[in-house]
């Protein structure tokens, strides 16, 4: 049996497994089916009708029309699927990853001049380093 | 004999195609990070390689969940921009090389490397940023590509122990075409990076400088990291640094480093990018 349960260990990430891909398999078709121009259209014009077509839960619906991406990734999606979503939004990978964080997309942004999030004390649950 | 030549590694962040198209390039924020590649591109003019033999990622482009091959190689003439949800990048299609792609494809086989054989494929930034920031603006890239495309969306990725070996196992199949072409291997990706959830922002800068240095000069232990590894230390997509080792398996066991550049941030990303120029003696 696969056993994932050490990455578990690492706060604040998921690790998309092939059980998570199977999970959120419809979400990531959808957000797919967004590399479409004329997609991108219908969707904007009415996001529940265009999510309705897909055999997508109602909470991973409900989590797209939120924008709730840790929601999403919870329930199967993965990042660079989801990259469809808040393009078609016409938003950066810095504002999607800043909306992830507790931080404002303001101090998430000068975090990163700043070099970045450190790695010490995110590293391991267990460690606490 | 096509000859590999050298090795060339960089970071492939969206948003350094997205500036570089609106021709934000020299602005505050995005000159120190294209500065680093000026004296890569007068090099690159300089050796006007032929082929390059390009490790990249695909970003749910080309492969969605209904087929995730962990190595594929563009067997093509030619490999359409795609449109990534903002539109298509405004850069010319990537010319290949079928019949050194096919040559490599069939040697990786009979070598026990079960490629994907992609005979029509988009392409994403993660193959179109390396070839702006190497080339700059062109109307035409000035070199032909075989594209080897690496699964590192959906876990697990190969190992990098695993992608060093298929490094290797390119340079024999590169060595053993019978033409004469100067042939580039690039690994693309990384550095140190994480994209999703409350830890998005990761960087780890001793870690990258490290792995940097040892590009050249220890690869071995390269080799061993794991995933957890990568993981706990560069990020969830820190992790695509393993794509580097391909290119390093298919260089000479001692090369030169040419040329270095680190630079945090871009966007959310490390960018780490080196040459490393390959002997023509047969050592490996």
């Amino acid at each position: 049996m696969v056993d994932n349960a050490e990455f578990d260990d690492i706060p604040g990430t998921t690790v998309f497994t092939a059980q998570r891909s199977h999970q959120g398999f419809h979400l990531n078709q959808f957000c797919m089916s967004l590399k479409n121009a004329s997609n991108r259209e219908r969707f904007k014009r009415d996001e529940r009708t265009y999510l309705d077509e897909w055999p997508m839960t109602e909470a991973q619906k409900q989590a797209v029309l939120a924008r709730d991406y840790n929601a999403m990734i919870a329930l199967g999606g993965n990042i660079y699927f989801l990259a469809k979503i808040f393009a078609t939004d016409g938003q950066s990978f810095q504002i999607a990853a800043a909306s992830m964080t507790d931080m404002s997309v303001e101090d998430y942004a000068a975090m990163m001049l700043h070099g970045g999030r450190s790695p010490d004390g995110v590293r391991s649950k267990r460690d606490g380093n | 004999m096509a000859r590999i030549t050298a090795g060339v590694t960089t970071s492939h962040v969206p948003a350094i195609g997205a500036a570089f198209d609106r021709g934000d390039d020299q602005s505050d924020y995005w000159a120190p990070l294209f500065a680093g590649y000026e004296w890569s591109k007068k090099w690159i003019a300089a050796e006007r390689p032929d082929v390059i033999v390009l490790v990249y990622n695909d970003h749910a482009t080309a492969f969605s969940l209904e087929c995730i091959p962990t190595f594929a190689i563009g067997c093509a003439d030619e490999f359409p921009v795609a449109d990534e949800g903002f539109g298509p990048r405004p850069v010319p299609n990537v010319m290949g090389h079928s019949e050194l792609a096919c040559h490599i494809a069939q040697s990786l086989i009979l070598d026990e490397f079960d490629m994907t054989i992609m005979n029509q494929m988009e392409v994403d930034h993660g193959l179109t940023v390396p070839l702006s920031l190497m080339f700059g603006r062109v109307d035409a890239w000035p070199v032909r590509v075989v594209p080897i495309a690496v699964n590192v969306v959906q876990y697990p990725p190969p190992t990098g122990e695993r992608c060093f070996k298929l490094g290797q196992a390119i340079r024999r199949a590169v060595q053993s075409f019978d033409e004469d072409l100067n042939v580039q291997v690039w690994g693309t990706g990384g550095m140190s990076h994480q994209l999703q959830g409350p830890r998005a922002g990761l960087i780890n800068q001793p870690f990258d400088q490290a792995f940097l240095e040892k590009m050249n000069t220890d690869p071995s232990s390269l080799r061993a990291i794991t995933h957890l590894e990568y993981v706990r230390e560069a990020g969830s997509e820190g992790i695509e640094l393993v794509m580097w080792l391909i290119m390093r398996g298919a260089l000479h066991a001692n090369c030169q480093e040419l040329h270095r550049f680190y630079h945090v941030p871009a966007s959310n990303t490390a960018v780490g990018h080196l040459i490393l120029e390959s002997p023509q003696d047969d050592g490996s």
